[in-house]
């Protein structure tokens, strides 16, 4: 009886609702914690995997052999590789196309290059304007590598003792 | 002013001038209104997203601040789609019979001690009666659209507004116990004084009751089941688009700072000063009317950011089983107070 008649008042004069009311009102002095994306952003891990690149060794031969391994353990069947024989007599690949539509970036690529040669870089924001954008070949691929080869190679060194 | 725009009539009629006056008084009510109005949306968004810890919108110009005319330019180029079966007469009337009432109420709002567009002897009969007529454009427009989410709204909508206009306008009876006049002007002057002189102390049960009704009014959150995304996606406007779609959040902004002018018209004491000093009473009485305004509607945004949606028999009941019978018993109280005890003086 007590316990109602106090439940009662206490909703009668709306004390719930004013200990809200005060809730947010302190939250509206409260600092904000807005990351104000495009000019800040928050910290990227060393495994982030973004959109692909070929990569090079120093001397600048491509490092892809054409094993097909990339190709093979894609759960997305995003890549598609065709090779042949160079003339030196190395096998290296013709074509090498990833569907960023498919791909779901997972990175077993990556994982299964046994040349380090297909990364996912750290580049998470990237669009497409045209239909048929989202193949990207291996020329787009391999400038990617080439642009982006100092951030590419330090996410591996970082990343490396934990391989 | 007035002697300004009869100069520049001054060949023509009386009647022309007199028009010619009353038109160029009510642009000068409207224009701020409709900026206010767009700017409160944009104070909305910022307000409910500092309550959440976010920024609000702060893209469009210096820190935001041109994003309502963004919404607004984006508004006026959108098209407006009439559904195939709707009643297009009504559907498109329907806009425009909810917000007509909710400007032309401000014609008896008193902004300061002279500025009024129609001091009138029953301007709180006006008020009531023109706020119960924005109920027709919601039920036409669920009606027109010919659409069950928008029907649904309609009702809802039709049958919390009933509900409320009633506890509303019992408040309303308390102030004017308490003033002893339906004008608005005398009721303001008759709080001068000081803070103290308000009727929001002897009338506090009222003033929340009115408060809490005008936020069910104007169909906001908490009592915004009449667009309840969840369940009836956007209530009564939901075949509404482009311009027609705005002139109903115009007209429901529109609203909302018309119920925190009242609010503060009523019972805050209006353009008076909350201190009976020199220094204070030397602002002009327009400058403590909007800062009395502005104060009130911000409780409508807080509200918002604060409290989920009622249940829709949750609102009925708060409306008929809870504000009805607190109002008509402290009004009781008033008379009561007012002839019988000595402390009846409060209550004037």
């Amino acid at each position: 009886m007590g316990k109602s008649i106090s439940n009662t008042l206490q909703s009668f004069f709306l004390w719930e609702l004013l200990k809200g009311l005060r809730l947010t009102g302190r939250n509206f002095f409260a600092r904000k914690i807005t990351v104000q994306f495009p000019e800040e952003r928050t910290p990227k891990s060393p495994r982030f995997r973004g959109l692909h690149a070929l990569r090079r060794y120093p001397n600048g031969e491509e490092r892809c052999i054409a094993c097909k391994l990339c190709e093979a353990v894609c759960p997305a069947a995003a890549i598609t590789i065709e090779s042949e024989e160079r003339d030196d007599g190395t096998r290296r690949t013709t074509r090498y196309d990833i569907d960023l539509f498919k791909c779901i970036y997972c990175g077993f690529c990556e994982e299964s290059c046994p040349v380090d040669s297909i990364v996912e870089t750290d580049i998470g924001d990237f669009h497409m304007e045209n239909q048929g954008d989202n193949i990207i070949t291996k020329d787009q691929l391999l400038a990617i590598g080439d642009k982006y080869e100092k951030r590419i190679a330090a996410a591996r060194a970082e990343d490396a003792p934990y391989r | 002013m007035e002697y300004w725009v009869y100069s520049i009539f001054s060949g023509s009629p009386d009647w022309i001038r007199y028009v010619a006056l009353n038109v160029f008084k009510i642009g000068l009510i409207l224009t701020p209104l409709l900026l206010a109005v767009a700017y409160l949306t944009f104070a909305e968004r910022k307000v409910i997203g500092y309550m959440q810890m976010r920024v609000g919108p702060n893209r469009v110009g210096p820190r935001g601040w041109l994003q309502p005319i963004a919404d607004a330019l984006k508004l006026l180029l959108k098209e407006a789609i009439i559904p195939t079966n709707a009643n297009r007469f009504l559907f498109l009337v329907a806009p425009v019979l909810t917000i007509t009432p909710a400007l032309a109420v401000w014609a008896v709002v008193p902004f300061s001690e002279t500025m009024v567009l129609a001091n009138i002897d029953a301007s709180l009969l006006y008020v009531l009666a023109l706020t119960s007529m924005g109920v027709y454009g919601v039920i036409i427009a669920g009606w027109a659209s010919n659409s069950k989410y928008a029907f649904l709204g309609a009702m809802r909508s039709a049958a919390q507004i009933v509900a409320y206009e009633i506890a509303m306008g019992f408040a309303l009876v308390g102030v004017l116990m308490a003033a002893g006049s339906l004008n608005l002007q005398e009721i303001v002057i008759a709080q001068e004084g000081g803070f103290h002189q308000w009727y929001v102390w002897p009338l506090l049960p009222l003033f929340l009751v009115y408060f809490i009704s005008g936020v069910a009014e104007t169909n906001r959150s908490p009592f915004d089941v009449a667009e309840g995304e969840s369940e009836i996606v956007a209530g009564f406007h939901v075949e509404y688009s482009g311009m027609t779609f705005a002139v109903f959040f115009m007209a429901e902004y529109a609203n909302m700072i018309l119920i925190a002018a009242l609010a503060s018209t009523l019972f805050l004491g209006g353009w008076q000063a909350p201190l009976d000093i020199d220094a204070l009473e030397a602002i002009p009485g327009l400058v403590w009317f909007l800062l009395k305004t502005c104060f009130m509607a911000f409780f409508f945004l807080w509200f918002r950011a604060t409290f989920p949606r009622y249940r829709y028999d949750q609102i009925m009941r708060l409306g008929w089983k809870v504000f009805i019978p607190v109002t008509l018993v402290w009004i009781g109280v008033i008379g009561f107070a007012t002839f019988f005890t000595p402390i009846g003086h409060w209550f004037h």
